[in-house]
C-alpha cells in the first residue's frame, strides 16, 4: 500500500483527536485492565472462597475465615518475620544507596556516571537464581567470605555476631544476617536508581541558596535536599519493600528455617491447593504497602512533588 | 568610607580558562555597584566569589576588612538573589522567607514577625501561604528579594535578578530596587548584562570583558568618557573609529569614539566626513541612519520631533557628517 493511500486515514486521525486517542489507548488499557488488574481482582475474589480441609477442595462460598486465619499465631509469625526483614532491607538499601546516588549526581563526570549506571545495572542482567545460588556458596563455611574474614583475623568477631539472637545462626548461610545481606544485595539497584533520578531533579542552586542563607551543610541536607529527594527514597523503598515481601526463593536457600509470605503463598496454592488462603496471604503485602504509603504521605513524602 | 568588599588581584581559573583574571576592585559600604559585561565575561563568577560558592585560584577577597578565603557561604554576611530565584519548592512563601532565620535558631515568633515584615517590604504580605509555583515571575522575584533581606545582610548580591522578566516589569522593578537600596542603606552588588539597567540604577559600574575589568566609573563618566573601545561600544552605542579611517578623519590612527546622537548633518562642527546612506531605521522618537564611510559603517541618530520625515536623507544618497571635537573621546589602543 502506498503512503498516498494512507493519507486519508492519517488526515482523519489528525482531525479527530478522540478517535486517535481511542485507537492508541485501547490495546494497552485492555492489557493493563485484564492482565494486571483483572487477574489480581480474580485472585482477591478467591480469598473469600471456602476451603474444605477435609476434602481438600475449594467451594465458592463466601467466608472471612481465610482473613481471620491470617491472625493465627503461626501465620502472624510468618507475616511479622517477612515484614521485619522487608523493613531492615529497605533501611539498609536506603542507607547504602543515598551516598552512591549522591556521588553519581553531584560529583561524577558524565563518563564516571555512565560507569556507575552500568555498575548498578550489571547485576540485574544476571539471572536471579544464579545470584541466589552464588550467594549460598559465598556465605558457606568454605566460602570466600569466611576465608576473607579469617584472613582479617575477625573470625571470633563473626562468631560472636552469629551468636546474637534473631540475626544469628550456625553459619552465615543459615543466619538471618546472611539472608539480610543477600536481600540487600539483590534489591540495592532498585533503590539507587529512583534516588538518583530524584537527586538529579534538585537544582544545585537550591543548595547554594540554602547555604547562602546561613544553613550549615547538615541543615541544608535535612531541610532542603532530603525533603526534595524523599519521594525518590519512597519510590525505591516500595520496590525493596514489596520485592522482599513477595520473595520465596531466598528464604528457601539462605537463612534459618521458617516460612515467608511468599513461601506460604507458594505452598498453599501449590502442594496444599488452598488457593483461598494463598489469596488472602497475597493481600497482606498490598495492605502493608498501602499503610506504608499512607504513613509516608503523612510524613510529607509527597509534598515536594 | 568603609570598604565593604575588596578584591586584590583575584583570579579564578577553570583549567586553562581564566574566568576571572587578576581583578582588583574596592566597593564602598552603601554603594549600588554594578558588574556589567557580556555573558562569559566573569561578572557572575566574581559575584559567586563574594558569596563563597567559588574559591579564588589566587588573590585575596575581603569583606569588611576580613579575609574570607576560608569562610564558607553560610558564615558570610552577604546574601544572594539568584538569577532564577532558587525558591524552595516544598515550602510556602512565608517559610521560604523565614528560612534564613530558622536555620539560625531565631525564636519562632520573631522569625515569623521578621519574615512577614520582609514580605511586606516587597508588597507581598498577602501571599505568605502560597507555594512558589503559584506565583508569577515578578512575584517570585520579590520573594527571592525578601528571603535574601530577612537576614539583614550588610551586602546584597543580585545575580541578573530581572533577567527573566518582561520589559515593563523590569523597569518597574528597577525603580523598586533603587528605592529599596536607598531605604536600607546597605551595599548592593548587581550583576547584569543590560547596560541600560546598570546605568539607570548604579552609583558605580565595573565593565567586564574576558575576565578582566575594563573600566570602573560612574554611569555618566562611563558613557561620556569611555576609556577603551570595548566600553565605548558596550555602554550605549558608539562609533569606534580607528586605523585608516581615523587617519582620514582626524589625521591620527589612534582610535576614538563618537556617539550617534552627536553626529549632525547640518554642517556644524569642526570634523566632517562624507559617506553614502546605507540604511534608515525608524525607532519612534528617533531614526537611526547608517552611513557607509570608506567601507565602515557609521551610525547617527536624529530626533524625529526636530527632524520631520521629509528631511531625512534617502538611501544611496551622499551625506556629509560632522561633529564637534568636544564630543569625540580618544580611546586607549587595545
Amino acid at each position: 500500500m502506498s503512503t498516498l493511500a494512507l493519507r486519508p486515514l492519517a488526515n482523519t486521525l489528525y482531525r479527530n483527536n478522540n478517535l486517535f486517542l481511542f485507537l492508541l489507548l485501547t490495546p494497552p488499557l485492555l492489557w493493563f485492565g485484564v492482565a494486571y488488574l483483572g487477574s489480581l481482582f480474580a485472585l482477591l475474589w478467591q480469598s473469600f472462597y471456602t476451603f474444605d480441609s477435609f476434602s481438600m477442595s475449594v467451594s465458592p462460598e463466601f467466608t472471612l475465615e481465610n482473613y481471620r486465619s491470617l491472625f493465627d499465631a503461626t501465620n502472624l509469625d510468618i507475616i511479622l518475620r517477612t515484614l521485619g526483614m522487608a523493613i531492615s532491607v529497605t533501611l539498609a538499601c536506603a542507607a547504602i544507596a543515598f551516598p552512591i546516588a549522591y556521588y553519581m549526581t553531584r560529583y561524577a563526570t558524565p563518563r564516571e556516571r555512565g560507569c556507575f549506571y552500568v555498575g548498578v545495572m550489571l547485576p540485574m542482567w544476571a539471572s536471579y537464581i544464579v545470584k541466589a545460588y552464588a550467594w549460598t556458596v559465598i556465605l558457606s563455611q568454605q566460602g570466600i567470605l569466611y576465608w576473607f574474614i579469617n584472613h582479617l583475623g575477625l573470625t571470633n568477631g563473626l562468631n560472636q555476631v552469629l551468636q546474637l539472637p534473631i540475626i544469628g545462626g550456625n553459619t552465615l548461610a543459615t543466619s538471618n544476617l546472611g539472608r539480610f545481606i543477600v536481600f540487600t544485595y539483590l534489591w540495592l539497584p532498585f533503590m539507587i536508581l529512583p534516588i538518583q533520578a530524584a537527586l538529579e531533579r534538585v537544582p544545585s542552586n537550591l543548595l547554594q541558596a540554602s547555604s547562602d542563607l546561613g544553613a550549615r551543610p547538615g541543615q541544608t541536607f535535612r531541610k532542603i535536599l532530603f525533603p526534595l529527594v524523599f519521594p525518590g527514597v519512597i519510590a525505591g523503598s516500595i520496590f525493596t519493600f514489596s520485592l522482599t515481601l513477595g520473595d520465596y526463593i531466598i528464604p528457601q536457600l539462605i537463612g534459618p528455617s521458617g516460612l515467608y509470605i511468599g513461601n506460604m503463598v507458594y505452598t498453599m496454592q501449590g502442594s496444599v491447593g488452598n488457593m483461598p488462603l494463598a489469596a488472602a496471604f497475597t493481600v497482606v503485602p498490598i495492605v502493608l504497602i498501602a499503610i506504608y504509603l499512607k504513613m509516608a504521605k503523612r510524613a510529607g513524602a509527597f509534598d515536594a512533588l | 568610607m568603609t570598604i565593604a568588599v575588596e578584591f586584590s588581584s583575584v583570579s579564578r581559573h577553570y583549567g586553562s580558562v581564566k574566568a576571572v583574571d587578576s581583578v582588583s576592585i574596592a566597593i564602598a559600604e552603601g554603594e549600588f555597584f554594578s558588574m556589567l559585561g557580556p555573558s562569559g565575561s566573569g561578572k557572575t563568577t566574581c559575584l559567586r566569589l563574594i558569596a563563597g560558592f567559588e574559591q579564588p585560584t589566587s588573590g585575596s577577597i575581603k569583606i569588611f576588612g576580613k579575609e574570607v578565603a576560608n569562610t564558607p557561604p553560610y558564615e558570610r554576611e552577604v546574601n544572594t538573589v539568584f538569577q532564577d530565584y532558587a525558591l524552595f519548592p516544598h515550602m510556602n512563601v512565608l517559610e521560604n522567607v523565614a528560612y534564613g532565620l530558622r536555620v539560625k535558631d531565631v525564636a519562632n515568633i520573631e522569625c515569623m514577625k521578621r519574615a512577614e515584615d520582609a514580605l511586606a517590604l516587597v508588597a507581598l504580605a498577602e501571599y505568605g501561604q502560597r507555594k512558589p509555583s503559584e506565583l508569577s515571575g515578578g512575584q517570585r522575584q520579590r520573594v527571592a528579594l525578601a528571603r535574601a533581606l530577612v537576614n539583614r545582610p550588610r551586602v546584597l548580591l543580585l545575580d541578573e535578578p530581572l533577567g527573566a522578566l518582561d520589559l515593563k516589569l523590569r523597569e518597574k522593578m528597577q525603580m523598586e530596587l533603587k528605592t529599596l537600596h536607598k531605604k536600607l542603606g546597605i551595599t548592593f552588588i548587581y550583576v547584569t548584562h543590560d547596560q541600560g539597567e546598570a546605568l539607570a540604577m548604579s552609583d558605580r559600574v565595573a565593565v567586564f570583558n574576558r575576565g578582566r575589568i575594563e573600566q570602573v566609573d560612574t554611569p555618566r563618566n562611563l558613557y561620556t568618557q569611555p576609556k577603551t573601545s570595548f566600553v565605548a561600544d558596550f555602554v550605549g552605542t558608539a562609533n569606534v573609529v580607528s586605523g585608516d579611517l581615523a587617519q582620514l578623519i582626524v589625521g591620527d590612527r589612534q582610535p576614538f569614539s563618537i556617539r550617534p546622537e552627536h553626529i549632525r548633518m547640518d554642517g556644524t562642527g569642526e570634523v566632517s566626513v562624507n559617506g553614502v546612506v546605507a540604511d534608515i531605521q525608524y525607532h519612534g522618537a528617533t531614526s537611526k541612519i547608517e552611513v557607509d564611510v570608506s567601507g565602515q559603517s557609521i551610525a547617527m541618530v536624529v530626533s524625529n520631533t526636530e527632524q520631520p520625515d521629509a528631511q531625512l536623507p534617502e538611501i544611496g544618497k551622499n551625506l556629509s557628517l560632522c561633529w564637534s571635537k568636544t564630543h569625540m573621546v580618544m580611546l586607549e589602543t587595545a
